[in-house]
C-alpha cells in the first residue's frame, strides 16, 4: 500500500515537475506587424530586421525572466485590412502577450479596437499623434510626433528672425498631418503663413508651386513629405534661383534624400532629426550615445545596409516592452501594460521615454535636434 | 496677381512636363495606329528607359551616352519579346482582350523591375549640365530643351514615317482593315511587331531623357501612362500631332492651375477642362470624325 502510494506521489511529482519545466521553457511571445512589402516597405523592412536582431540578442543574453523571447512578425503589405487579419491571428492563434507595430498610422488606427477588446498592449511604430491622443489605455507609440518636429523647426526659424513662412506639403497622409500641425502651431509661435501649397506624392515638377511662393514675401519655405517629392522641391528651388531658406521634415532624414536631390541642391537645407543619423556628432557623454553606436554597428554589420530612423522605432518598441516586463516581473498582457506606464528615463533611439498614464508617447522636444546639410553630410546644429 | 515672369515660368514648366506626357502619348499612337490596341504597358516602356540607363551606369559602369543607347536598345528588344510572347499567340481576338493583356504586361514589367532594381527612387545625371538658363526672369533647364527637342524630332519622324514610307502606310493599312491589308501582301504580323518595337523605342527614349528631371523608380510608369493616355484622348486618338499637342496642353493647364488657382486642385483643373473639351468634341481636338458606312 505504502509502496503504491509512494509510486503515485512519485508520478505526480514527475508530472508536476514536467509541467513546471514546460512553463519555464515556454517562450514569451511578442507579436509584430510591419509593412515589409508594399509602398511603406521602407519602414517595415528595417523594422522587421531590427526586431529579429533584438530577439536573437535578448535570447543570447538569457532571455527575459529566465524565459526565451519569440517575436512573431506578420507583414501587412501596407494594407490596413491585412493588419486587422494579422492582429486577429496574433491574438487568437499565437496568443501573444504584447504587440509591436504596425508601421503606418492607418494600420495602427485600424487595429486599435482589436487590441483594446482583447486587452493586449500595443506599442506602435507609426507617427500620427492621433494614435496616443486622446490617451488609449492599451496603446503606446515610439516615433516622435509631428508636433515635436514642427516646434523644433519653428523655434529655429523664430531664432533666425523669420516672421513669414510658406508651406508646401505632400497630398498624402504624412504631408496632410504635417500641414495641419504647421497651420496649428504657426500662430502660437508668432509666424504667419503667406503661402500654403500642395504637391502630389508622385509629382515630378514643383516649379509652379515654388514660382508662386517666389512671388510672396515668405522668408522661409517649409516642405513636408517623404521621398521623392521633397527631393524634387530641393532641385526646383535651386533651378529657379531661389535663395529662401528651406526647411524639410524629419520624413527625409536619410542619405537617400541627399542622393536624390543632388549634393549641390541639398546644400544648406535644414531639418529636425533624431540623433541616430548624426550619432558621430553626438556628445560622448550623451545618454543615448552608447546605444546608438552599438545599434548602428550591429545593424550595419548584419544587414550590410545603413540604419534608418524607422528601424530605430522598432528597436525602441521591443526594448520598451522588455523594460516593462523587467519592471513588473511578469509577462502577462495586463502587467506589461502597467509596466509600460512605469517606464521612466528610458533611453531609446528616438530619445528619452517617460511614460505616464496620461502620456503614451513619452518623448519631449529634446528628442529632435536640428540638422543642416553641408557638402552632402549631416551637420548637427548646437 | 501673377507677374509676367511668373506666368512665363508657369508656361515653361508646363511645356516641359507636357512634353513628357506627349512623348508617352506618341508611343500609344504608334501601336494604336497599327492594331487599334491601347497599350497600357506604354508607361512601363518609359520606366524601363530610365531605370535601365540608371543601372547600366551603376552596375555596368558605362558612360552616359552608351547607357542611353543600351537602355533604348534593350527596351526595344523587350517590346518585341512582349509582342511575340503575349500578343501574337492570341491574334485575332477582340481588341478589348488584347488591351487587357497589355494591362497584365504592365503589371509584370513593373513587378519585374521592382524585384530586379528595388523600390528606391534614382536620379540620372543631366545630359548637358544642370545650370538653368534664365529668360525674362524665368528659369529653363537645359534638359528641358532636350525633352522638347526630342519630342519634336520624334513627332516629325513619325509624321514622315506614316505619310511617306511604304512601311508606315502598310502599318496604317493594318489598322484600317487587317484582312484587306493581308490580302494586299502586307505582312500584318511583322507590322505589329514593328509597331511594338517602335513604341518601346519612343517610350524608352522618353524615359531616358526624362529621368534627369523627374527622377525615376519602378512605378513612374503608372502616372505617365495615365497622363499620356489622357493626352492621346485630348489630341484625338491615332494622330501623332494631336498626341503631342494634347500632352503639352495638359502640362500647361496643370502648371497654370497650380500657379494661378491652387496647387491642391492641380490635377482637377486639367481634367475638368479635358472633360469639358470632350463634351464639345468627342473625337478630341485633332481627331477625325468617325463615319460608319453602312
Amino acid at each position: 500500500m505504502t509502496m503504491r502510494r509512494g509510486m503515485i506521489l512519485g508520478i505526480a511529482a514527475v508530472v508536476l515537475l514536467a509541467a513546471g519545466l514546460a512553463q519555464a521553457a515556454e517562450p514569451i511571445k511578442i507579436g509584430a506587424i510591419f509593412s515589409v512589402t508594399g509602398p511603406a516597405s521602407f519602414l517595415g523592412e528595417p523594422e522587421k530586421n531590427t526586431a529579429k536582431m533584438l530577439e536573437e540578442d535578448i535570447n543570447k543574453s538569457g532571455g527575459l525572466l529566465g524565459r526565451k523571447v519569440e517575436i512573431i512578425v506578420y507583414d501587412d503589405q501596407t494594407d490596413a485590412t491585412e493588419a486587422v487579419k494579422a492582429v486577429d491571428r496574433l491574438i487568437k492563434n499565437d496568443k501573444v502577450a504584447a504587440i509591436i507595430g504596425p508601421s503606418t498610422s492607418g494600420s495602427t488606427l485600424a487595429i486599435v479596437p482589436k487590441v483594446e477588446e482583447a486587452k493586449i498592449p500595443l506599442v506602435s511604430c507609426a507617427a500620427a499623434r492621433k494614435i496616443v491622443e486622446p490617451v488609449k489605455k492599451w496603446v503606446f507609440k515610439t516615433p516622435q510626433s509631428d508636433l515635436l518636429a514642427v516646434r523644433q523647426i519653428f523655434r529655429h526659424a523664430a531664432k533666425s528672425g523669420i516672421k513669414k513662412i510658406a508651406i508646401v506639403t505632400a497630398s498624402d497622409a504624412f504631408g496632410a498631418a504635417g500641414r495641419e500641425e504647421l497651420k496649428d502651431q504657426a500662430p502660437k509661435m508668432g509666424l504667419t503663413i503667406v503661402a500654403d501649397e500642395v504637391f502630389g506624392p508622385k509629382d515630378t515638377d514643383m516649379t509652379a508651386q515654388l514660382t508662386k511662393i517666389k512671388g510672396t514675401d515668405a522668408q522661409a519655405i517649409i516642405c513636408w513629405g517623404t521621398n521623392p517629392g521633397p527631393a524634387v522641391i530641393a532641385r526646383n528651388r535651386v533651378q529657379l534661383g531661389m535663395k529662401t531658406p528651406l526647411y524639410m521634415s524629419h520624413g527625409v532624414a536619410s542619405k537617400k534624400f541627399i542622393e536624390l536631390a543632388g549634393v549641390a541642391n541639398a546644400e544648406g537645407i535644414l531639418l529636425p532629426a533624431g540623433r541616430l543619423i548624426v550619432e558621430g556628432q553626438v556628445d560622448a557623454k550623451h545618454p543615448q550615445k552608447k546605444l546608438l553606436a552599438s545599434y548602428i554597428k550591429e545593424y550595419e554589420g548584419k544587414f550590410k545596409q545603413p540604419v534608418s530612423t524607422f528601424g530605430g522605432h522598432a528597436w525602441d518598441a521591443v526594448m520598451l516592452v522588455a523594460e516593462a516586463i523587467k519592471i513588473t516581473k511578469s509577462a502577462e498582457p495586463a502587467a506589461i501594460r502597467d509596466g509600460l506606464e512605469k517606464v521612466k528615463k528610458f533611453y531609446g533611439t528616438a530619445g528619452e521615454f517617460n511614460f505616464t498614464p496620461e502620456e503614451h508617447n513619452g518623448l519631449t522636444d529634446e528628442a529632435f535636434v536640428m540638422v543642416k546639410i553641408a557638402k552632402g553630410e549631416w551637420e548637427m546644429l548646437k | 496677381m501673377a507677374s509676367a515672369s511668373q506666368l512665363l515660368q508657369y508656361v515653361i514648366s508646363g511645356v516641359t512636363v507636357g512634353s513628357t506626357y506627349g512623348l508617352t502619348a506618341l508611343g500609344f499612337t504608334m501601336i494604336f495606329n497599327t492594331t487599334e490596341i491601347i497599350n497600357f504597358a506604354q508607361g512601363e516602356f518609359v520606366m524601363l528607359g530610365g531605370m535601365l540607363a540608371v543601372f547600366a551606369i551603376r552596375w555596368g559602369g558605362v558612360p552616359l551616352p552608351a547607357a542611353v543607347a543600351l537602355s533604348v536598345l534593350l527596351a526595344t528588344a523587350i517590346g518585341v519579346v512582349i509582342d511575340r510572347l503575349t500578343i501574337r499567340p492570341v491574334r485575332g481576338r477582340s481588341v478589348i482582350a488584347l488591351i487587357i493583356i497589355t494591362i497584365g504586361v504592365s503589371i509584370l514589367l513593373r513587378g519585374g523591375a521592382m524585384l530586379l532594381f528595388g523600390k528606391d527612387t534614382y536620379s540620372l545625371q543631366a545630359f548637358s549640365g544642370g545650370a538653368p538658363i534664365l529668360i525674362g526672369g524665368a528659369a529653363l533647364l537645359p534638359q528641358s530643351l532636350w525633352v522638347v527637342g526630342i519630342t519634336l524630332f520624334t513627332l516629325l519622324g513619325m509624321k514622315f514615317f506614316f505619310d511617306r514610307t511604304i512601311s508606315g502606310k502598310a502599318m496604317l493599312a493594318c489598322s484600317c482593315d487587317r484582312k484587306a491589308a493581308s490580302l494586299m501582301g502586307i505582312n500584318v504580323e511583322a507590322m505589329v511587331t514593328l509597331s511594338f518595337a517602335f513604341s518601346a523605342l519612343v517610350g524608352s527614349l522618353g524615359g531616358v531623357i526624362l529621368a534627369p528631371i523627374t527622377l525615376t523608380s519602378f512605378d513612374v510608369g503608372i502616372l505617365l501612362g495615365l497622363k499620356g493616355f489622357a493626352a492621346c484622348i485630348l489630341g484625338g486618338m491615332g494622330n501623332p500631332f494631336g498626341a503631342v499637342a494634347g500632352g503639352v496642353l495638359i502640362g500647361v493647364l496643370e502648371s497654370l492651375g497650380a500657379g494661378l488657382l491652387s496647387s491642391g486642385y492641380k490635377d482637377a483643373v486639367a481634367f475638368v477642362i479635358l472633360l469639358a473639351l470632350l463634351f464639345v468634341r468627342p473625337t478630341g481636338l485633332f481627331g477625325k470624325r468617325m463615319t460608319e458606312r453602312v
